[in-house]
Order: C-alpha cells, then sequence, then structure tokens
C-alpha cells in the first residue's frame, strides 16, 4: 500500500487568469482513504484549484493552467468535468445540482439509470429502454447505506429539508463505482449541527472504504475532527500543509488571514468625533445567499466604517437591506430621522447612496451612454441636468450639464473610454466600477455605501478606486461604509472594521488589530 | 378544537384555486344545459363524437409539456403536414382505411421536419419557448400557403381537377373527404341505447395513452422530466438538453400529424387554408379547461378537458340564443371562454412562477423574535 | 466649446457605423427587395408615381399604430402584442361618436376624446396585470388582446347602438362588420392640407398628425419620466436602485401605449374609410409588431426612426409586391409573401441570442 504512487498529486499547478495570478506553485499529495482540509479566505485560490482538478471547462477557456496533476501516479488532463468522473473524482458543489421534483432515488441515479432493453429499444435505439425501478432503488438504497446517513429514497426532493439535499448529493457520488476522490466544497454550511455531526462520520466511513476526500469548510472544528491533514491556502499561495494532529484552531486562522503588515495606514487617525450618524436596530435581510439577522450596527460621522467577513456569511445583505434592494426589516436611523425600509427612493432622498457590488445587474444601464449611467440618480433623485420648459409644466433634460458632470468625472477618476457617450458595457472591469462611483459621488451623498468595489478589478484601478474613496471621504468629510471580503483592503483605508459572521456582527474591531483577531472573528459563528 | 378545523377549509380553498378553471366550466355547463332543450342521447352522441376526433390532437401537447417547453402551439405544424398528406391521398384518390393510413404514414416524415426546424428554433428562444411556438405557427403558415396555393399543380404534380383551382395550380379552398368520412369510425363501430360509438378510433386513443404511460417509464422520458425541471442539472449530468428537447418537439408534432387525419376523417371534409389555423387555439384551450398548467399536464386533464370544453362548446350557441335571441353570440362567447381560458392558465403559471421566490422574509423576522423572546 | 464639436463628429461617425453594425441581414434584405420592386416598378407598366402615392397613404394609415409600439419596449414591457387592446377602446370612440350624432371633423375630435377614458381604464387594468407578470409579457399579452377583442365581438351585438349607419337594421340587433365613415370622419386627415400633384398625391394631414405624435412620444422621453422610462426598459433593477417606482413607469408606459393604438386605429380608419369591427382587431398586432422590427427596433430598443423606416419598408412591401409581381409574372404571391416576412422578422427578433430576456 505505502509503496505505491498517492492517489493524488498536484505539481506545481499554476494558473492565471489573463495576467492575474491566482494560484502559484501548489503542491500537494493525497492517499487513498486520506482526508484532506482544505482551508483559506474566499478568494485564496480553493475554487480555482478545484475546478483544475475537476477539469471545468471555464479553466480551458480561460487558458488553462501550469503544472501536473497525476492519479495514482499518472499525469491527466481533464477536458470535461465527465473525464474527471471518469477517472473516480466527485464534487458535491455549493449550490444543489438536484432536480426538485424528482426523488431522492431518481436524482442519484440521474443520467446513470440502470434499464432494461425492449423490443421498441433494439429498434428505436437505448433511449427508448424502460427504467429499471427495483434495481434503482437497491443501488440507491446502497449508495445511501455507504454514506451513513438515513434518508428516503422515494422522498421527493423539493419536500426535503436542505440537509438532505446535501445527503441526497453526497450519495450519488457514492453511487459510482469508479469513485475514488471525493470533493466536498462547503457542505456543512447548510446543515444542522446534528447532521452536520452525521456528515462526519460519513466522511470517516468513506475514508475506511479508501475514499479519498477533500473537505473545503470554514469551520475548523470539523477539519481538525475528522481530517489527517489540513493545506491552508492564502493569496493563491499553499501556506501550510500539516497533519491536523500537530494544530489547532488559532494556528489555522492565523495562516489564514496572516499577511506580511506591511505599509498599514500609519496615519491611523485617531477615532473620528464619536457622534453616531446613523444607528442599525434589530436588522433583518432576505438577500439569497448573504442572509443577515439581528444586526445592531452604529456608524460615527465622518469615519470610514468596513464591513468584512467570509463570504456568504451577510456582510453584503447589510447595505442592500439599508438601501432597500432586498426585503428587511427592523429599524435604520439617519441624522436623527426613521429612515423606512424596502423604499430605495427614501433612502436617496436622505443622501444616502450606495454603490453596489453587482455592477453589471444593479450598477450599470449596461446598454446607455455613460452620461446616463453618471446623471440618472442625480437627475431623478435631486432633479438636476433638468431644464424647465413652459413654465416648468416640463422638465427637459439638459444633455449639455450632463456631458459636462460626464466630462468632470472622467477626469477626475481616470475612466478610460473613447468619449461620454460610449457604452457602459464597453468598458473595462475597473472603468466600470469607476463609473458606478461617479454615479454616487454626482449624487453628492451625506453617506454612502460601497459594496465591494474592487472585486474582478486589476491592481491599478483597485488601487485608483481605494484611493478616491479616501479622498472623498478625508476632503469631503462623507461617511462611508465600505464592505469588502479583503481584509488588507479594509485595514488600509478604514477607520474600524466591523466582522459579520453566521449574519451577524461578530465584533468591531479598530483596523489596526492583527490579522489573527479579525480572522477568529470571522470563523466564530460561522454557518 | 380550530386548530383542525383551519388546515381543512385551507386546504378546501387550495384545491378551489387549483381547479379553478375546471370547476368554473362545470358551473358554465350545469346553468347552460337546461336552456339548450338538447336531448341526452344527443349531447352524448355529440360528447362522444368530439372526444374521438379531438383527444388524439390533444394528448400530442403532453409530451413538450413534460419537457419544460410549455404549451406547444405549434402543434399546428403537424396539422399542415397531415393536411398535405390528404391533399396528396385524396388526389392519389386512395380511400377508406388504406387511405387514412397511407396519409398517416406520409404526414409522418413532414411532421418531422417541421418539428426538427420548430425544435432548433426554441432551443434559439429558450425561456420564451410558447410565444416563438405561436409566431413560428404563423410563419409556417405562410410557407403552407405558398407550397399549397401556388407550388401544388405547378411544380408539385396534382391530376384532378376538383382539387386544384380552375386557374390551373394551387389546391382549392376546400378539399372532399366524404369517402374516407368516418372510415375509421366506423370499423367496429357500436351503437349503445342511440349513442354511436367509434371503438376503432377510441381503440387507437386508449393506445395512445399507454404509449405514453409507457414513454413516461423510459429513459427519454426520464431525461425530458429531468430537463423540463432544470436545464442546467440535467446538463450537468451528462443529458443533451438540446436534443432532448428537440426530440420532445418532433413527437409532439408527429402525433399532432396523427391526430389531425382521424380528425379530419370524422369532418369528412377539409379546409385547405383554415382547418388548422383554429386547431391548436382550441386544443390547448381544451387541455387547460382539463385543470393542466403550463408546467403540469396528465392525460386525465386531456380526457376531462375534451368533455368540458366540448360541452361548453354545443352548449353555448343554443343557451346564447335563448338568452339573447342570438344564436352568434354563442359562438363568440366560445371563441371568448377559449381565449380567456388561455389567458387564465398564462396569468397563473407566471404569478406562481414570482410566488415560488419570495417569503423568505416572514420566516427570518419570526426567528428574530423568538431569538429575543429567549 | 470646439471639444465638444469635435466629440460630437466622433460619435457621429460611430453612431452610423453602430447603426449599420445593428441593421441586420434581414433588415438589408427587405430594404433591398423593396428598391429592386422600384426599379422594377416602370418596366411592368406599372404607374411609379401611382406606387410612391400608395406607399405615403398606407404609411399615413398604419404609422400611429406602429407609434404605439414605443413606449412599451422603452420600458421594458416587450413588443406589443395587446395592441388589440387599445384598438378596442379607439373603435369604442369611433362608434360611440357616430352614435351620439357628431359628424365630420368634429366627429373625429370626439372620437379621440370619447376613447381617451377608455383607453385609460383599459390601459390602467393592462399595465396592473402586466406588472404581475414581469418577464411573460409577450405571450400574455397576445391573449389578453384576444380575450378582448373576443369579449368585444359579444359587446358589438349586445350593446344598444341605434344609428342605422352602423347598425344592422332598425330593431338594433348589434352593429355591422364593416360600414363606411364618409359621412363622418373619413379622410378627415388624409385630404387636410392635401398635396394633389396630378400622379403624386400626398396626404399632408395625416403625415402632419402623426409627426405631431411622433415629435411629442420623442419629446417626452427628453423628459424627467422619459429618461425613467428608457432606464427601466434598459435595466430595471439599476432604475429601483436609484429610487425609480418601476411598476408605475411601467404603467405610465402600458397606457401610453394603448391611448396610441386608440387614436392609431381612429387615424387608420380616415384613411381607409371603414371602421372594421369584430375580428378585424385580431389581426392589427403582428404587422404592427413586425413593422417596427423591420425598422431596426429590438425587444428592448425603439425610436421615432424605427417606427418610420420601418412602416415606410413594411408597408412598401405590402403595396408594391402584389402590382409589381402582377404585372411581371400575373402572379400574386404578395399575401404570402407579407405573412412569411412578417413573422419571420418577429421569429428572427425572438430567437437572436443577443436579445436575452433582460
Amino acid at each position: 500500500m505505502s509503496n505505491q504512487a498517492p492517489l493524488l498529486e498536484l505539481k506545481n499547478i499554476k494558473k492565471d487568469f489573463f495576467g492575474n495570478q491566482v494560484l502559484e506553485d501548489i503542491n500537494l499529495t493525497l492517499k487513498a482513504g486520506e482526508v484532506l482540509g482544505l482551508v483559506g479566505e474566499n478568494g485564496a485560490g480553493k475554487s480555482t484549484l478545484m475546478k483544475i482538478l475537476f477539469g471545468m471547462t471555464e479553466i480551458r477557456d480561460t487558458g488553462g493552467y501550469g503544472g501536473d496533476v497525476l492519479l495514482n501516479g499518472q499525469k491527466v488532463s481533464f477536458n470535461s468535468p465527465f473525464d474527471a468522473l471518469e477517472a473516480g473524482i466527485g464534487m458535491v458543489h455549493q449550490e444543489f445540482s438536484l432536480i426538485p421534483g424528482f426523488t431522492a432515488t431518481d436524482n442519484i441515479l440521474l443520467n446513470r439509470e440502470p434499464q432494461k432493453k425492449s423490443a421498441v429499444s433494439e429498434v428505436f435505439g437505448d433511449r427508448l429502454n424502460t427504467l429499471d425501478r427495483r434495481e434503482m432503488k437497491r443501488l440507491s438504497e446502497e449508495a445511501i447505506e455507504k454514506m451513513g446517513v438515513r434518508i428516503e429514497g422515494s422522498m421527493q426532493i423539493s419536500d426535503m429539508p436542505v440537509g438532505h439535499k446535501q445527503f441526497t448529493e453526497i450519495a450519488r457520488e457514492l453511487s459510482k463505482e469508479q469513485l475514488r476522490l471525493l470533493i466536498l466544497d462547503e457542505p456543512t454550511a447548510v446543515l444542522t449541527e446534528q447532521e452536520a455531526e452525521a456528515l462526519l462520520d460519513s466522511i470517516r466511513g468513506m475514508s475506511k472504504r479508501g475514499i479519498a476526500v477533500i473537505f473545503i469548510t470554514h469551520r475548523l472544528q470539523e477539519i481538525l475532527n475528522v481530517c489527517d491533514k489540513v493545506a491552508v491556502m492564502r493569496d493563491g499561495v499553499l501556506v501550510k500543509d500539516v497533519p491536523a494532529a500537530e494544530t489547532n484552531v488559532t494556528e489555522i486562522t492565523r495562516w489564514m488571514v496572516g499577511r506580511n503588515v506591511e505599509g498599514m495606514a500609519e496615519d491611523q487617525r485617531q477615532a473620528v468625533g464619536g457622534e453616531v450618524v446613523m444607528s442599525i436596530r434589530k436588522l433583518w435581510v432576505d438577500m439569497p445567499g448573504e442572509i443577515v439577522r439581528n444586526v445592531n450596527l452604529d456608524v460615527r460621522r465622518g469615519e470610514i466604517l468596513g464591513i468584512g467577513g467570509l463570504a456568504g456569511q451577510g456582510k453584503l445583505g447589510i447595505p442592500n437591506g439599508v438601501m432597500g434592494l432586498y426585503p428587511a426589516g427592523g429599524s435604520v436611523t439617519f441624522d436623527g430621522a426613521q429612515i423606512p425600509l424596502n423604499q430605495p427612493r427614501k433612502c436617496l432622498d436622505s443622501q444616502l447612496a450606495f454603490v453596489s457590488e453587482d455592477r453589471r445587474g444593479v450598477g450599470l444601464l449596461l446598454d446607455e451612454s455613460l452620461e446616463w449611467n453618471i446623471a440618472f440618480p442625480a437627475m431623478q433623485i435631486h432633479g438636476r441636468f433638468l431644464k424647465s420648459k413652459l413654465g416648468g409644466a416640463v422638465k427637459w433634460r439638459d444633455d449639455r450639464a450632463i456631458r459636462e458632470v460626464t466630462a468632470k468625472y472622467i477626469d477626475e477618476l481616470q475612466i478610460k473610454c473613447t468619449s461620454s457617450k460610449q457604452k457602459a458595457k464597453e468598458l473595462s472591469g475597473g472603468n466600470q466600477q469607476k463609473v458606478c462611483l461617479a454615479k454616487a459621488f454626482a449624487l453628492e451623498p451625506k453617506f454612502l455605501f460601497v459594496s465591494e468595489p474592487t472585486r474582478g478589478i486589476d491592481v491599478g484601478a483597485k488601487a485608483l478606486v481605494l484611493e478616491a474613496l479616501e479622498k472623498f471621504n478625508r476632503e469631503k468629510g462623507i461617511t462611508i461604509v465600505m464592505i469588502s471580503s479583503e481584509l488588507e483592503e479594509l485595514r488600509q483605508i478604514c477607520d474600524r472594521i466591523a466582522i459579520v459572521s453566521g449574519g451577524r456582527i461578530a465584533g468591531i474591531l479598530p483596523a489596526s488589530c492583527s490579522s489573527e483577531e479579525f480572522g477568529a472573528l470571522m470563523v466564530s459563528s460561522v454557518v | 378544537m380550530n386548530t383542525n378545523n383551519k388546515p381543512a377549509s385551507r386546504k378546501l380553498l387550495g384545491f378551489l384555486g387549483n381547479n379553478a378553471v375546471p370547476i368554473m366550466f362545470i358551473l358554465i355547463i350545469v346553468i347552460c344545459l337546461p336552456m339548450s332543450g338538447f336531448s341526452t342521447t344527443f349531447l352524448l352522441n355529440e360528447i362522444v363524437t368530439r372526444l374521438s376526433r379531438n383527444a388524439f390532437l390533444i394528448l400530442s401537447l403532453l409530451i413538450p409539456i413534460m419537457a419544460g417547453m410549455g404549451l406547444n402551439f405549434g402543434m399546428t405544424l403537424g396539422a399542415m403536414a397531415a393536411e398535405i398528406a390528404l391533399i396528396f391521398t385524396s388526389d392519389w384518390q386512395i380511400w377508406g382505411i388504406p387511405g387514412i393510413v397511407l396519409a398517416m404514414i406520409m404526414s409522418i416524415p413532414i411532421s418531422a421536419v417541421l418539428g426538427l426546424v420548430c425544435g432548433k428554433l426554441l432551443n434559439a428562444a429558450k425561456g420564451r419557448e410558447m410565444i416563438t411556438s405561436y409566431i413560428i405557427s404563423f410563419f409556417m403558415n405562410g410557407v403552407y400557403q405558398l407550397v399549397v396555393l401556388y407550388m401544388m399543380g405547378s411544380i408539385i404534380p396534382i391530376i384532378h381537377n376538383n382539387i386544384k383551382l380552375p386557374r390551373g395550380y394551387g389546391v382549392r379552398a376546400s378539399v372532399d373527404l366524404t369517402r374516407i368520412r368516418k372510415s375509421l369510425d366506423n370499423v367496429l363501430a357500436v351503437n349503445i341505447a342511440g349513442v354511436k360509438i367509434p371503438v376503432m378510433t377510441l381503440l387507437i386513443i386508449a393506445a395512445m395513452c399507454l404509449i405514453i404511460v409507457w414513454f413516461r417509464r423510459t429513459k427519454l422520458g426520464q431525461d425530458m422530466r429531468a430537463v423540463g425541471q432544470d436545464m442546467e442539472v440535467a446538463r450537468a449530468s451528462g443529458i443533451d438538453v438540446e436534443r432532448t428537447r428537440i426530440i420532445s418537439i418532433v413527437i409532439s408534432t408527429v402525433l399532432a400529424g396523427l391526430g389531425m387525419v382521424i380528425y379530419l376523417q370524422n369532418m369528412g371534409d377539409m379546409a385547405t387554408y383554415s382547418s388548422h389555423s383554429q386547431i391548436g387555439m382550441f386544443c390547448i384551450a381544451a387541455l387547460l379547461v382539463g385543470g393542466a398548467s403550463v408546467d403540469r399536464a396528465s392525460i386525465g386533464n386531456v380526457f376531462l378537458g375534451v368533455i368540458l370544453f366540448h360541452t361548453m362548446f354545443i352548449l353555448a350557441p343554443r343557451a346564447g340564443a335563448v338568452i339573447t335571441g342570438n344564436e352568434v353570440i354563442g359562438e363568440y362567447f366560445r371563441v371568448f371562454v377559449s381565449y380567456g381560458v388561455i389567458t387564465v392558465a398564462l396569468v397563473m403559471y407566471e404569478t406562481k412562477k414570482r410566488r415560488a421566490k419570495a417569503g423568505m422574509g416572514a420566516q427570518l423576522e419570526a426567528a428574530q423574535r423568538e431569538e429575543e423572546g429567549r | 466649446m470646439s471639444e465638444y464639436v469635435r466629440e460630437n463628429e466622433r460619435t457621429l461617425a460611430d453612431r452610423v457605423r453602430h447603426t449599420l453594425k445593428n441593421f441586420g441581414l434581414p433588415r438589408l434584405i427587405i430594404a433591398a427587395f423593396l428598391l429592386l420592386m422600384f426599379i422594377v416598378a416602370p418596366f411592368t407598366g406599372v404607374n411609379f408615381w401611382g406606387q410612391i402615392t400608395n406607399v405615403l397613404n398606407r404609411f399615413s394609415w398604419n404609422a400611429v399604430l406602429v407609434l404605439a409600439m414605443v413606449p412599451m419596449v422603452h420600458s421594458g414591457c416587450g413588443l406589443n402584442f395587446g395592441l388589440p387592446v387599445g384598438i378596442i377602446a379607439g373603435l369604442l370612440g369611433a362608434t360611440l361618436s357616430i352614435e351620439w350624432g357628431f359628424a365630420g371633423p368634429l366627429s373625429f375630435v370626439m372620437a379621440i376624446v370619447i376613447a381617451t377614458p377608455f383607453a385609460l381604464i383599459f390601459g390602467v387594468a393592462y399595465g396592473w396585470l402586466l406588472n404581475k407578470i414581469k418577464g411573460g409579457e409577450m405571450m400574455i399579452a397576445t391573449y389578453v388582446g384576444f380575450s378582448v377583442v373576443s369579449f368585444f365581438c359579444m359587446m358589438w351585438l349586445v350593446l344598444p347602438y341605434k344609428k342605422p349607419d352602423m347598425a344592422w337594421g332598425f330593431e338594433g340587433t348589434g352593429l355591422r362588420t364593416t360600414f363606411p365613415v364618409d359621412k363622418y370622419y373619413g379622410g378627415v386627415l388624409s385630404n387636410f392640407l392635401r398635396i394633389d400633384l396630378g400622379r403624386l398625391v400626398i396626404p399632408t394631414g395625416a403625415l402632419l398628425f402623426f409627426a405631431l405624435l411622433a415629435v411629442m412620444i420623442w419629446a417626452f422621453l427628453h423628459t424627467k419620466t422619459g429618461t425613467a422610462m428608457t432606464a427601466v426598459g434598459s435595466n430595471p433593477t439599476f432604475a429601483r436602485a436609484a429610487g425609480i417606482n418601476v411598476d408605475r413607469i411601467r404603467m405610465l408606459s402600458v397606457v401610453m401605449s394603448t391611448w396610441l393604438a386608440a387614436v392609431g386605429i381612429l387615424v387608420y380608419e380616415q384613411g381607409f374609410g371603414f371602421v372594421q369591427l369584430y375580428n378585424a382587431p385580431f389581426n392589427m398586432a403582428l404587422p404592427a409588431v413586425s413593422a417596427i422590427l423591420i425598422g431596426g427596433a429590438t425587444a428592448n430598443k425603439a425610436s421615432i426612426t424605427n417606427v418610420i423606416i420601418g412602416t415606410i419598408l413594411f408597408q412598401g412591401m405590402v403595396t408594391m409586391t402584389p402590382t409589381v409581381m402582377n404585372g411581371l409574372i400575373n402572379l400574386d404571391i404578395s399575401e404570402v409573401l407579407r405573412v412569411v416576412v412578417s413573422n419571420g422578422m418577429i421569429l428572427y427578433a425572438l430567437t437572436r441570442r443577443t436579445e436575452a430576456t433582460r
């Protein structure tokens, strides 16, 4: 056994997306039956690594990867997930890949149903074979048995509690004869404590059967409970690869977030003023995937408050809920006045502004000119860029004023475009983000929410955007709440940083605190 | 005490809501029935005739619904194929059962090709299948006219002058099918208490139902249901989504073609340029009246629908005449009802889709309140 | 200042290139076909100027109906397959105006006046429904249109119209299928300021009336609310995030489209010379939809230019083909051609991948 080549070997795996290096020299080995816990912040490169392993087409579409993947000592290169499945790699994704109206059995054997030939299918081809229901039942029960968690094979997916959906997916992978390596991408995120415990048992069972498991999770204790070894990734680099028995939660947390603290804002200002300008009480937000529960938060006048946390924990839900884009409840007061929720107009009227994380979906009119994009909210909310005609009866769009203000922001934010008439969809991500900022600035707000302002844009644009925000805050005294997945970025420009975990505020720390302290908060009550 | 009562009443409301359309139709029929003054025998005869005439056509709609492509307004294409086949068999003067069988066989390749085109177009318009199939039926109607009105007799040989227009090419507005009229219906026909039962036709319909039941249990049927519910998941599991969708439309079109031959042999007369144009609308309306929706339809819906819809069809003109003294109004009424039913079904489908997405907020608020209470 | 001028030039060139790119193959074919017709026409002995007059006339009858597409397309409600809803409001206006004894040009004005409240009511109800079923507008609009038309088929029979010019017989058992309006508003616009150059006749009044409405729509789209409407159509989520009440804007667009359809059918009737009731409105939506698509509109972008180009191309095709074809090969396939081309155009728009469902 020990003499054999390891089941999986990754050698010098590299990957860049259009020059943006996301994985650097990853080396990793995994023996049959071994359980590996893979941890790292969002954007650390875990998903990209798994996508390479699973042969996802988007890897090939973006120029492939460097280095070798070896299975049982043989170099492999998958063209599609189907090749990976063929080779015995199974993956359970975060999003459910189940047919809602089918039973668990139907889903477990989806497109791999045992069939019976008939006279008709001899003539018209195999797709007219009838399904062998009895055999299907047997196989699915066998897979469920293997998993060790009881789920009802005849139950329809849409009637199942969410945990059972997860188990159905796992059973589907286990029902594949050739399965040798199973990748579980945050499987416990949707499970109750009991279910999670059952899953861990099930993982141990798989390991005994010789199936290797890669277990991705933010719940570090689970990793220590079930894994043989832990691999920690940060910024596309595998920073640690140690046996689980030799480490602990604190250490792992430090490896996850601990960067060399360089160039930390030296001009740390003293905590600003102290006067509370916005206070959020008992806020809940129903934003799918970013649910917020019972959040209380005070924002002080003139500060830049950062909101950080892992993806899916609810940090994005806060601005979207306050600004009325997703159903929300609770109370928000701004400058002493109550702000009604679920009414975007009321927030904007109170001179709040929001730069959404969803640039293309919410932030921009992709088919319209930059002029329209930048001037539209200010026109509609504050009646700027309008000329009154016919004694005020008609509010006519003042195209020249719009052009002038657009030119001003193109200049100020260095937006690269052919003209102010260019369509927003033709710009690069970074420039689109600048347009979104310009749109918010043009509203001349007193208070600005900025959500993931640097997501998916290049380094140069990133610096410019952050600089612009900082300038907007320092020069005009505008209060800014910035939401970002990148802790370093928050620490660079924020005064205080609130960390959201499990839909709640886990704690608020000054930006000068150490990465470890933030990291501990991030994983404190992950769901 | 009340807790038991509440769900029951809600269940009843839910039942009424889900079956609003059939219930409304039963009410209309109950009101119109005494006013019409028709005899039971007459009514039963009419209903049996219309059931045997239409059921097969409506069955052709089931498979695209299963594949998640909605109501196939493109079934008209199959009807056109059947009409072209019947023009040829009439021209070759092959009558009776051989004529019907030949027409059916000839309609199959034409339907299949039209279905293939339709399926490909619908794959390019995912999420807008219904409006697209609706427009395709109009578009193909133009092509049909081009073929039948200009090419038949000039490019495509047509022998007999009673089929050709006097100008020498093109097919007359009406093709006489007297000599195949009811030849299928008359096979094994029995008469029970004055009601003529076309046993052979009903047997064919029954066989079709069995085939559909069997089809649902095949691999292809399973794939279609998977594709219908979630295209992405189906694709990820290796099912060829596009191909499966095309197959479903081809099957539907071919079945519609066969159904149209059955329909026309019963009528015994074919309006060359209009027989097919309303058929889609009436079949879809009948299916919906039977309680089907855009994403769910059963064989039971087909039969309940045919009976309810066509009873209304028979009764409406007479009832209209009694109420307003004008027979025409009843005819307009049944057209209105057909459109109305389709509209209501489409609206219900769309609103249901929307409602399914909302509803998490209340849960969150409740959880929060509970937490505070603790 | 000069900077702006240069910028304008560049964008003009951009715009030309863009328009050409967006023109699309089907449009090019139709335009080329029409051009060919005009070139061939004189050789077939067809009266060239007579044909131009024909096209101008048909343009003046139909343009307003096509214009009725614009507001709904702008607000993202898609192509208005529910045009008949507005047409019914127009027909109510027409019949009531005649019934109440108005005559001559006044009957036209009164028809519009009477149609307006109906258009508003229908539009609000129709808009409310479309707001409930966002994303499924086109199919439902089609069937709402059909339902309304078939409902009014009954109403035309039942409503107590008495005027002998319109009603069947003397007992007043409903309205006729078709009746002439020459005693009322027939030609009231077309004959106003009509320019008669012998072979070429220009229906100035009708063209001016269309121009008036077109300018009104153009102006509206330049106001604050009009800008909001375009934004709602372009990206409803963006508009909502910018504090726009999306449902209200959509409702407004539906009401506008419905009213324009009501006026459009009256304009059509004054040119055509007859009022057509019962099943006639069924067939009004598809030609208008396909005309604006031929003019270069897409399911969520449409301009006045699209309306003008589209109506000319579509009506040109409809009027030119039969005469030219007849003169050429003594074969009239124009009806078939019209069906294939107009529905083919809609099909093209529906199946183009770039026109994703927002």
